[in-house]
């Protein structure tokens, strides 16, 4: 390609002033993002209502697209759906059979679990879902993982509130804007979430990896017992996340852990649910304080 | 005078009689792409992990590339703004790595007038990749330790997506200086 114009400004005042101050503002930019860099690497949330603003008037927009989002993934669903559709039938089958007699037992297991529960005199409190929202937009090419979701103050949204799929956890809300939310994704390497297997309560911490993955360090050190294909499932200690929210499936063991893919997949949900933020239920009072009030 | 139009003849524009480009459209146009590729692909697929190629800043490439001069040389401060306010990085990022380039272009210009294909590839190519790595490393900063491995195919993808999005930008370029205003 031909050299474009000729950049040499020559004897004219006019063309040196005008290239020097357009080198010195390209290198002023350069350190205006520097003094940035520092200030929000000092305190990350320092720029939480500029983004929180940005974000509620794009907002509109972001739900539309979500909307015919949602629909294609439907379409490719079915489509794909139809070419599977024989041996996907007899796998399900067989796995409503299974699931026919699970759910029996489940049923009997709740039961007891209530008549426990009455005989321990603990009230079941009950935290409603503050809103069912949808995921508008989220972060594509950096390796943090933020989500927006379409609900914010306006809904009663707080920050530190969880957010859940009908499948599993997907992050906790960060940032609260007016109509829209920022959601830090279970998946950034930032959020770490006390866990428990499903089956036996071994406990743990999984914190993401930043590429889809979880990375779950046991509490306990020792012979690792985890398996692959095992469940884990939010442990609630600390509050902030409901105990019993499903997490992800381990799909690698390590040493003193595991590599795990979560299940509530933020891609294929089109609809999620933002809870109360849990608190573990106070200590019932000690039999022999209350015996000794007259 | 609208830059990049002086001396070009091109089918679409500068053939008609009695038309001319209208400037702002030649002008706010580079601005618009930029920000609309830093904006929508967001929208479009809730990624939990980084996949997609920063298109913002591949499209800001792409005009420095195609046009010198279009954009003058802070044109990093505002876009830069307006990419970090999405795309989840520390903030800041976008508007040192982008100014930098922007920097990094000018100076290869000078160095190298006479430039072929091969060289411009090459240019762009190693910024994207310094990019993307710089990204990294600045979200490393500010949180916990993600491996490098999570940007690998991030990597790949904005390298072979970067001649496309140049042919998109082409026909940005083509439809900007389009003649349709009226001369008195």
């Amino acid at each position: 390609m031909a050299p474009p114009t000729n950049k040499r400004s020559g004897y004219s005042r006019r063309a040196q002033l005008s290239s020097f101050l357009s080198h010195t503002a390209g290198v002023v930019s350069m350190l205006i993002g520097l003094v940035l860099i520092a200030i929000s690497a000092i305190n990350p949330s320092s720029f939480s209502s500029l983004r929180s603003l940005a974000a509620d008037a794009t907002d509109p927009a972001a739900e539309a697209t979500a909307k015919s989002r949602n629909v294609g993934q439907q379409v490719l669903a079915s489509v794909t759906g139809f070419f599977k559709i024989g041996g996907e039938n007899a796998r399900m089958q067989k796995e409503l059979a299974i699931a026919k007699t699970k759910l029996v037992e489940a049923r009997a297991i709740n039961a007891e679990n209530q008549r426990l529960k009455k005989i321990l005199g603990i009230t079941q409190q009950r935290d409603d879902v503050v809103a069912v929202t949808t995921l508008t937009a989220s972060t594509p090419s950096s390796t943090r993982r933020f989500a927006t979701i379409g609900a914010g103050s306006n809904k009663g949204i707080h920050k530190g509130m969880p957010v859940r799929s009908a499948t599993g956890l997907i992050g906790r809300v960060l940032e609260v804007g007016a109509t829209s939310s920022r959601v830090l994704l279970i998946t950034d390497t930032e959020s770490l979430v006390p866990v428990r297997r499903a089956s036996d309560g071994v406990a743990g911490f999984a914190q993401g990896q930043g590429d889809g993955t979880l990375r779950v360090r046991l509490v306990n050190l020792g012979i690792n017992p985890l398996r692959k294909g095992d469940v884990i499932v939010s442990s609630g200690s600390g509050g902030l996340y409901r105990p019993g929210t499903p997490m992800a499936v381990l799909t690698e063991i390590l040493r003193d852990g595991a590599i795990a893919r979560v299940i509530g997949h933020p891609s294929d949900t089109d609809f999620v649910m933002i809870e109360n933020v849990w608190a573990p239920p106070p200590p019932p009072p000690l039999p022999a304080a209350t015996g000794a009030k007259p | 005078m609208i830059e990049g139009y002086s001396g070009r003849r091109d089918k679409a524009a500068g053939t008609r009689i009695n038309r001319a480009p209208s400037p702002v459209i030649a002008r706010v146009v580079p601005w618009l792409t930029i920000l609309f590729a830093s904006l929508v692909p967001g929208w479009l697929v809730i990624a939990s992990a980084p996949m997609l190629p920063p298109f913002g800043f591949l499209t800001y490439m792409a005009w420095k590339q195609m046009r010198p001069g279009l954009l003058p040389l802070w044109a990093g401060l505002p876009l830069g703004l307006f990419d970090d306010l999405f795309s989840g990085q520390p903030f800041g990022s976008a508007v040192l790595l982008w100014s930098f380039s922007a920097i990094a272009i000018d100076y290869f210009e000078e160095r190298f007038p006479w430039r072929n294909f091969a060289i411009e590839w090459l240019v762009a190519t190693s910024l994207i990749i310094l990019y993307v790595l710089a990204c990294y490393l600045l979200a490393n900063l500010v949180a916990a330790h993600a491996p490098v491995s999570v940007v690998v195919p991030q990597l790949v993808l904005s390298v072979f997506a970067y001649p496309l999005i140049g042919r998109l930008v082409g026909h940005f370029d083509r439809w900007r200086l389009i003649a349709f205003r009226v001369l008195r």
